[in-house]
């Protein structure tokens, strides 16, 4: 199942031109660049392991985009996504968020049942991304 | 079921269609590349008027004194760049040309404020995205302790990436004495950087000419990388003072002929002095002869009354309060002072 999540994600990949143009445009605004990655896609694993320390001053997209290419090297069976943050005051938040890589086979989500008081019952979302790749698929 | 995923489709082209919009809202796409004709007459002169080089290689002229092979060279580089947009544009095989450069030469000879220049002559050109100048030292790219130094030095790759990248006195790199030293790891990130990303940056590494030299032997693959070495030699004492009246000139201050006379005299007098550094001694002299001034217009009789002439010209004694003049020689002690 292939995971939507951030802008952009309903689009097919974007090239890696693409990926250029966008964050052009973010360090046009001054946002600070940081690339994430993950085995877990789940909806609320909000905050995803950093690969390196944000990129503040930066002038030129290719430096996020050797940095996106290593990490692509080093994982390329997880998600990875660029996040550009806006410290203007009164946002002070990530301002936009987009998945550059993504695994060679999703396999979504399994939903778990608990049975619990009474003939309640709650669910679950599971991802289980990082389980079958401990399969060794 | 089936006409909701047919709906969502169509979103999703619409989606699409948008993007590419926004995206060309975002930066002109570029224009598709279109290939003259064998026979088409390419104006040269034309295209380096509509680059704008001209302004900046003329403020070059204007605001650096003498540097005469080092403007002969920027102006070959500049020629190089923009014949080979031409040969481009008749579908000629032209490979970039590297531009990473070594300034040599003493202290206070103009190699920050020419670096500055090119990069604006290379954003000109379009050999460089932004043209911006990251200027370094060796404490910005080597870390402290191991593993500090390789994400040092690569935050700066990055952040000088698109324009050029400027590192100060980097004979400091390599220190041969230590053989742990971790100048080398840094060292080694900009070779590969230098050869992979030629496209992204232009590295232009200065200092003095001896440390330069032997960095350069006990690091062979920089003197081959490097295309362009260009020497910065010293000024001459008439040139000297043609910097000093440029350097007086943006301030509204003007030399009266006396104290023309005795810039000059301290001029000569300075050279021959140890910890001589070009222009930016020149820059310093200026600044203490400005602080005279003041004083001795501040101190003057309290009826005496000044006009604009007055705050703006500096005169002889302003300068021959020198201790150069007073010493005219002066022994170590006292030429940090000067």
């Amino acid at each position: 199942m292939r995971i939507t999540q951030g802008t952009f994600s309903f689009l097919p990949e974007l090239t890696d031109e693409q990926i250029k143009k966008q964050v052009k445009y973010c360090l046009d605004q001054n946002y600070a660049v940081n690339i994430e990655y993950t085995d877990d896609p789940h909806p609320r694993n909000t905050y995803w392991e950093m690969w390196g320390l944000p990129m503040f001053d930066l002038k030129d997209p290719a430096g996020v985009l050797m940095e996106i290419n290593e990490c692509r090297k080093t994982y390329p069976e997880h998600y990875i996504r660029v996040g550009a943050f806006d410290s203007e005051r009164g946002t002070e938040s990530l301002r936009i968020s987009f998945i550059v890589n993504r695994p060679s086979h999703e396999p979504g989500f399994r939903l778990e049942r608990t049975e619990t008081d009474g003939r309640c019952i709650r669910y679950t979302a599971h991802s289980y991304a990082r389980l079958s790749e401990s399969r060794g698929r | 079921m089936h006409s909701l995923h047919r709906a969502l489709l169509r979103k999703v082209e619409r989606i699409e269609g948008a993007l590419t919009v926004s995206e060309s809202g975002l930066k002109p796409v570029d224009p598709p590349e279109k290939k003259a004709s064998d026979e088409e007459v390419i104006d040269l002169h034309g295209e380096y008027e509509a680059s704008n080089v001209q302004d900046v290689l003329d403020r070059l002229d204007r605001e650096l004194v003498g540097l005469h092979p080092v403007k002969t060279r920027i102006k070959e580089i500049a020629a190089l760049l923009l014949v080979d947009r031409a040969r481009k544009s008749f579908g000629l095989t032209s490979e970039t040309p590297t531009l990473h450069m070594s300034f040599t030469g003493n202290p206070g000879t103009g190699k920050t404020t020419v670096a500055m220049r090119i990069a604006e002559i290379l954003h000109c050109l379009d050999y460089v995205r932004e043209g911006h100048l990251v200027s370094v030292t060796r404490d910005d790219l080597v870390g402290q302790y191991i593993g500090h130094t390789a994400p040092k030095t690569k935050e700066v790759i990055k952040k000088a990436m698109g324009g050029v990248l400027f590192i100060d006195e980097a004979y400091y790199l390599y220190r041969p004495e230590n053989e742990r030293d971790y100048g080398q790891e840094a060292i080694e990130i900009l070779l590969q950087v230098m050869e992979n990303n030629r496209d992204d940056l232009v590295v232009i590494l200065a200092g003095y000419k001896e440390r330069m030299d032997t960095f350069f032997q006990s690091n062979p693959g920089f003197r081959s990388r490097i295309a362009h070495h260009i020497d910065f030699p010293d000024y001459s004492a008439d040139e000297l003072l043609e910097i000093g009246q440029l350097l007086l000139g943006q301030q509204s201050y003007c030399l009266s002929e006396a104290g023309e006379k005795a810039f000059s005299e301290y001029i000569d007098l300075r050279m021959k002095l140890p910890q001589f550094a070009n222009g930016r001694s020149i820059r310093n002299a200026l600044d203490r002869a400005r602080l005279r001034q003041a004083n001795r217009l501040f101190n003057s009789s309290l009826s005496q009354k000044f006009v604009k002439q007055d705050l703006m010209t500096l005169e002889a004694e302003d300068f021959y309060a020198s201790r150069v003049f007073a010493e005219g020689k002066l022994d170590r002690a006292q030429v940090f002072s000067i």
